[in-house]
């Protein structure tokens, strides 16, 4: 049996707001992504182009304000990379938790993420992210670059291609981003911690 | 106090003088001074069409108010226009009496030549290319030349270097009184006639002294007497040029919108010593950069949106960071901007096919049939036609250039014979999409020599086509004119030729919409050289991208329900380990 034993304030204010909002605007530029694709027809292409792009601008001014705060707050910290444990993390996925064996990471106010989620955040960081805002600021500041010498190197399906393929990994992030919430002690605690900040901690009884 | 009541009836009675000497050039308002705002309203209304033409015992007032308000000269009281002209070119000597240099000028622009060299040296102009209508002005010019800015051209003999022969009432004339006719080789009606004949219509003769004291700028009936009714009808040739941009409301045209803008065709087709600009033969695709500016050196074609407009014309929220601007560098203007053609109601002709021409009606005799919107479906003289109204452009990427087919250019019967052909590169700084009317036809071909023929078609004479219905006789007539060899084989062959579409510029909320082109139903499907959003895409990555999302989707899936079964296991006290 377990039991919880200790609450600990995980995610500060700010955080739990960045965390939901950049969450909706995620999903809200892909759903307008996709439209703007020819995946399928919701709003009309011209009103899911528009707000693709005022979403878009959100997400910026968002990661203005998160950025300026994960460096003043030292809160950037948490996305140091580390590869201990991750043995651990990845047998506790994979057979661990299907025996009820106890989660080989606690989480801890110094360490937010475990080793597993510090690497896929910083894949988030390093690599979708510059992927998809970087071939967005092209898609979105085509009339800027395009007369320029860079318009005969760089041709638009190579923009969409990359931000396309983006778009699928952040997809598929999310599937498995959502699916690991129902990870913890209880199918909604995690989602829990992260609404309310609390993380209750529970302790195996021997 | 007496002085005082004199002084009161003397001002108003000064006033009246004063009105009544200021309006007294208008016969209309010698007693009664019309108000200021009447005579600006008169200004206003396109003038009447030249299809009815007023009776000349009361000349129309309004178009010659409309032209005092804007000239220095009244030509009414001109000397040399106080005569009773017998001819056109009788009209000219007298304009040429002032303007001495008017001849010289209209000489060197293709109204008059009617003949174009491009930049490969191929003469082209209507006196040089075929067309996909009536084909061929040359050994038709008693009929062709009725749009010949000039008198008399009837055949090769035509004097061109004659002043005398420049007409300079088509253009000039602001009754709308002044009509030229198929037949008169470029002379106006000197005599009433009937026309079309046995079809109990008359056209009056032309009142020459009264239109020559009517002169006036070009307005867009004057142009529209010969471009609107291209190919011999109106709207057949265009389809964005026909008799309903008289008087167009703002739907059909936003910038010659009657009771708005009401641009004349030369407000946007600058003229320089009489050269139109905007000829077809030297299509500018392609404008960046700012609009000109008044003032500034600037050798751009002014017949273009951006001459006016820039490359840059839409507002929009910077948010979105011009994302309509940014389409000026693949789309012309036109693409938009005019969302279908032939808006006027008249109609357009999108085939002409020649190969039934002189099959006869029942008791053998020629017949014309109509379609059931009264447009020309079948005659014997001319073939089978197909019209139709708010067409769809077809799309193509165009540099400017078209390369046009010359009589006697080499042709590929196996194949539809382009009878000109918008060059152009996909996705090419140089090259824009631009919309096109194709029309579509069959023509005569030498089928020894491989070349489409000259045929001699109108006339009153035993080898006209159109009056004695034999091929043969009319060819062979035809290609003599032409001065060229005509084996005296000849079958029919597939053509088509494209017309850019640059006029009925629709309101800008009936411009086209996004999802028209960025979407699965694209308008530009298929034509290469840009990435639309919406359309294309990767098809592979779609492939994988999908997969690799719905075997995540399974992942979590089977992960999820392997934990449920172990724990309803673990509930009932079993090992999740043992299986």
């Amino acid at each position: 049996m377990s039991a919880v034993v200790n609450r600990i304030y995980l995610y500060k204010g700010y955080e739990r707001f960045w965390h939901w909002s950049q969450a909706g605007l995620i999903f809200f530029m892909l759903f307008t992504g996709f439209e703007v694709h020819g995946t399928y027809e919701f709003w009309g292409f011209k009103t899911a182009v528009e707000y693709h792009i005022y979403a878009a601008w959100a997400l910026l001014v968002l990661w203005a304000f998160t950025i300026f705060w994960q460096f003043t707050t030292g809160e950037w910290r948490h996305y140091i990379p580390s590869l201990k444990k991750v043995d651990a993390m990845i047998k506790y996925y994979t057979y661990g938790i299907f025996v009820h064996a106890p989660n080989p990471y606690q989480k801890t106010t110094d360490n937010k993420h475990n080793p597993l989620q510090r690497l896929a955040y910083l894949a988030v960081l390093s690599l979708m992210s510059p992927l998809v805002w970087g071939s967005g600021l092209f898609y979105l500041f085509y009339g800027v670059w395009q007369p320029t010498w860079l318009g005969g190197y760089l041709p638009l399906d190579v923009v969409a291609f990359v931000h396309t393929a983006g778009a699928f990994m952040f997809l598929i992030f999310i599937i498995a981003h959502i699916y690991l919430t129902t990870t913890g002690h209880t199918v909604f605690a995690h989602i829990k911690t992260m609404i309310t900040g609390w993380e209750e901690i529970e302790e195996e009884h021997k | 106090m007496q002085w005082l009541y004199a002084r009161g009836l003397l001002l108003p009675l000064m006033l009246a003088w004063v009105t009544s000497v200021a309006f007294a050039d208008d016969p209309k308002t010698t007693a009664v001074p019309a108000p200021a705002p009447t005579a600006v309203v008169a200004a206003q209304p396109a003038p009447p069409t030249p299809a009815t033409p007023a009776p000349p015992a009361t000349p129309p007032l309004t178009a010659a108010m409309a032209n005092k308000d804007h000239t220095t000269a009244d030509h009414s009281r001109f000397e040399a226009l106080q005569k009773d002209f017998k001819s056109g070119p009788e009209v000219t000597e007298a304009c040429l009496t002032c303007h001495t240099e008017a001849a010289k000028h209209v000489m060197k622009t293709k109204h008059w030549t009617w003949e174009y060299i491009d930049k490969s040296g191929k003469k082209l102009g209507k006196k040089n290319v075929i067309n996909n209508f009536c084909t061929s002005a040359i050994s038709n010019e008693k009929d062709c030349m009725a749009c010949h800015a000039g008198y008399g051209w009837q055949d090769k003999h035509f004097d061109f270097k004659n002043e005398k022969n420049v007409d300079c009432l088509v253009c000039h004339d602001s009754t709308a009184t002044y009509r030229k006719l198929p037949g008169d080789a470029g002379h106006p009606v000197y005599e009433r006639k009937e026309f079309p004949k046995d079809s109990g219509k008359f056209v009056e003769a032309a009142d020459l002294k009264m239109i020559a004291q009517l002169v006036a700028k070009p307005n867009r009936a004057n142009c529209g007497s010969c471009h609107f009714y291209g190919a011999g009808g109106d709207g057949t040739k265009h389809g964005d040029l026909d008799s309903s941009l008289k008087k167009p409301g703002k739907y059909l045209d936003v910038h010659m919108d009657a009771q708005g803008l009401n641009f004349s065709c030369t407000t946007c087709h600058q003229t320089d010593e009489h050269k139109v600009s905007g000829s077809r033969y030297e299509v500018t695709a392609v404008m960046t950069g700012n609009a000109h500016t008044r003032g500034a050196k600037d050798d751009k074609n002014p017949a273009s949106c951006q001459s006016c407009h820039g490359d840059k014309p839409h507002q929009q929220n910077p948010l979105l960071m011009g994302q309509l601007n940014a389409h000026t560098d693949k789309l012309a203007c036109q693409t938009c901007h005019i969302p279908e053609y032939a808006r006027g109601g008249v109609g357009t002709e999108k085939s002409w096919d020649w190969s039934t021409a002189t099959k006869m009606g029942p008791e053998g005799k020629p017949i014309a049939t109509k379609d059931s919107a009264g447009r020309r479906a079948f005659d014997s003289k001319k073939g089978t036609f197909v019209w139709d109204s708010y067409l769809i452009p077809e799309y193509k990427w165009f540099n400017g250039d078209m390369n046009y087919s010359a009589r006697g250019d080499k042709i590929d019967p196996s194949k539809t014979v382009n009878i000109n052909q918008p060059e152009g590169t996909a996705g090419a700084a140089d090259s824009r999409i631009w919309p096109f009317k194709v029309h579509r036809g069959k023509q005569a071909y030498d089928k020894e020599f491989s070349y489409l023929l000259n045929v001699h078609t109108a006339g009153e004479d035993e080898t006209a086509l159109w009056h004695n219905f034999d091929w043969q006789k009319a060819i062979t007539a035809g290609m003599a004119s032409a001065e060229m060899p005509y084996s005296g084989k000849f079958d029919f062959v597939s053509t088509e030729m494209s017309w850019p579409i640059a006029h009925m510029v629709a309101p800008k909320g009936d411009a086209l919409a996004c999802a028209q082109c960025h979407q699965a139903e694209s308008r530009l499907k298929g034509i290469g050289g840009v990435y639309m959003p919406g359309v294309d895409g990767n098809k592979y990555l779609d492939m994988f991208g999908w997969a690799a999302a719905i075997l995540a989707l399974l992942g979590v899936i089977i992960h999820g329900a392997l934990r449920t079964i172990c724990v309803s296991r673990k509930k009932r006290g079993l090992a999740c380990q043992r299986w």
